[in-house]
């Protein structure tokens, strides 16, 4: 792969209004590239995988940043950093769950720079993909990584439609858990989608991970009252502890009574190309204790109907293991 | 008849108002006044080290770049230019960042410090430098301005970090010598827990 220390030549526009930001994004639909922390950016960039015309830097669109309480829950605005995230005694406080997963982004530098919004809407890390090569997700018909001798260590075990790579999100989990709603403006006005629906797989939109089009903005992330102080685990694994994308990430929420879980939500990433609500786990654990037999009892219940490719079978026991930990009680 | 109208003039001066009115309508084409509003201006005021360096930078431009080739701030290193290595930290409003992965235009507003705008006017090393040497964290010495400017931040922060948020702290700066133990110990030393 050619390597270049430059971006090629392209505009770059720094609106102040989430409205400019939309129409800069209207006219130059495809060929333009919305910026947030731009860690997910500018690698495409100066790899020359991806190319744009024009750059729009939303940083500068003060109503876009912010946590704030509503009447519901809580509001982050989507420039939120992940180290605000992170260090927010609101969240910390009432969904520990994701300020921990936004602890577990990459590195202390991309953390302080990289945003909520940006780090459910960056690409996936397939290295096919990421180099370039004109596969099923950049447009083409065939998959690199889904053959004899691709490298798919870090792939799909569940869910791939052509396209094998994983949602590389450790928030979005998080997010799906506590029920979060995503908050999207576009020209046409406000909607608001689940987080469960905001992400994409590659059988509905092999070119896109989320239901974002173009000219649309995430501009707000809520998450309802409804999990707030709920028990929580958080568990991300990877080959390294500090920069790196995870093998499976688990994140769980659950409401628990008396020491039965009355309610809970289940959700790993890194397994397919959207977070994986385990709705069979949640099922069969619900009305039970949080212990040891509980966390025994389901076994291999999250791991089943699993299709793994030739180097990622791991993932299997390494994801049964991860429901385990989250429902054997607090540590 | 006016007779300094003359043929040659007249012609000239149609030429001049037709030049006079294309270059116009490329000028405007050029500079996007058909295109949306708020492109950044190329001509950029950011302060550096606190000072206020005027400097021309292209809009995809990272600070690493305008540093280096620009300001001649060469301390700051660029190792992997893709965020991955943190040779290039710098620290920008009190916060560590990579320079590679930051478009000058995005730090216009901010108070950037570089491994340069450490030292005091009368040439004294700042305590994190004077930890590092008394340590001798760096080995090879390449990663070691990053490395100075992620401890910056963080004793900024934190001025009295255990090494376990030290280890967090610095976890975004590779050092392929492996020297993160003496990093570490500098990190301490600076922050007056380890004499």
């Amino acid at each position: 792969m050619s390597s270049h220390d430059v971006m090629p030549e392209m505009s770059l526009y720094q609106p102040v209004r989430v409205e400019d930001a939309i129409g800069i994004a209207n006219q130059f639909a495809d060929r333009g590239w919305l910026v947030g922390g731009g860690q997910d950016t500018y690698g495409w960039l100066k790899d020359r995988a991806k190319s744009a015309d024009a750059l729009i830097d939303l940083k500068g669109i003060e109503s876009m940043r912010g946590i704030k309480e509503t009447a519901d829950g809580i509001e982050i605005g989507a420039l939120v950093t992940l180290t605000e995230l992170s260090n927010n005694p609101l969240i910390k406080e009432r969904y520990s769950l994701l300020a921990q997963a936004a602890g577990k982004v990459a590195s202390p530098q991309i953390r302080n720079v990289g945003t909520i919004a940006g780090n459910v809407s960056q690409d996936v890390r397939c290295w096919y993909y990421r180099r370039g090569l004109n596969c099923y997700r950049a447009g083409g018909n065939l998959c690199y990584a889904d053959t004899p001798e691709g490298m798919n260590r870090e792939h799909a075990i569940f869910n791939a439609s052509r396209c094998v790579a994983v949602t590389p999100s450790d928030t979005g989990p998080a997010l799906v858990a506590l029920e979060a709603q995503m908050v999207i403006d576009s020209a046409s006005g406000q909607r608001v989608v689940s987080a469960e629906d905001f992400f994409v797989g590659p059988n509905v939109d092999i070119t896109h991970t989320t239901v974002l089009g173009s000219g649309d903005i995430l501009t707000a992330v809520r998450i309802p009252a409804k999990w707030a102080n709920a028990q929580f685990y958080f568990e991300k694994v990877a080959d390294r502890n500090a920069w790196d994308f995870a093998l499976v990430s688990l994140s769980a929420a659950m409401r628990v009574n008396n020491g039965v879980i009355e309610e809970s939500r289940i959700v790993a990433g890194a397994v397919q190309a959207t977070p994986r609500r385990l709705t069979s786990v949640e099922q069969a654990v619900r009305g039970k204790a949080r212990d040891e037999a509980t966390a025994n009892s389901v076994a291999t219940l999250a791991s089943r109907d699993a299709n793994p490719l030739n180097y990622n079978h791991f993932k299997m026991p390494l994801m049964d293991n991860l429901v385990k930990r989250a429902l054997r009680g607090q540590a | 008849m006016n007779q300094k109208l003359t043929r040659r003039r007249f012609i000239k001066g149609v030429i001049a108002s037709g030049v006079a009115a294309t270059t116009t309508s490329l000028w405007y084409s050029a500079t996007g006044a058909d295109r949306p509003a708020g492109a950044v201006e190329r001509l950029l005021s950011i302060n550096v080290n606190g000072q206020v360096r005027r400097v021309d930078v292209a809009p995809q431009e990272t600070l690493a770049h305008t540093l280096r080739y620009k300001l001649g701030l060469t301390g700051t290193k660029l190792g992997c230019n893709r965020g991955e290595c943190g040779a290039c930290t710098v620290v920008a409003d009190d916060v560590n960042i990579y320079a590679c992965s930051t478009l000058t235009h995005e730090v216009k507003d901010k108070a950037v410090v570089t491994v340069e705008g450490l030292r005091a006017a009368d040439g004294t090393l700042h305590p994190v430098q004077a930890a590092f040497v008394a340590e001798l964290s760096p080995a090879c010495g390449f990663c070691t301005a990053g490395q100075v400017m992620s401890a910056f931040a963080l004793l900024k922060s934190n001025p009295r970090p255990t090494r376990e948020e030290a280890r967090q702290a610095m976890s975004g700066n590779l050092c392929r010598c492996g020297a993160y133990d003496h990093y570490l110990n500098g990190v301490m030393r600076a922050s007056g827990q380890l004499s």
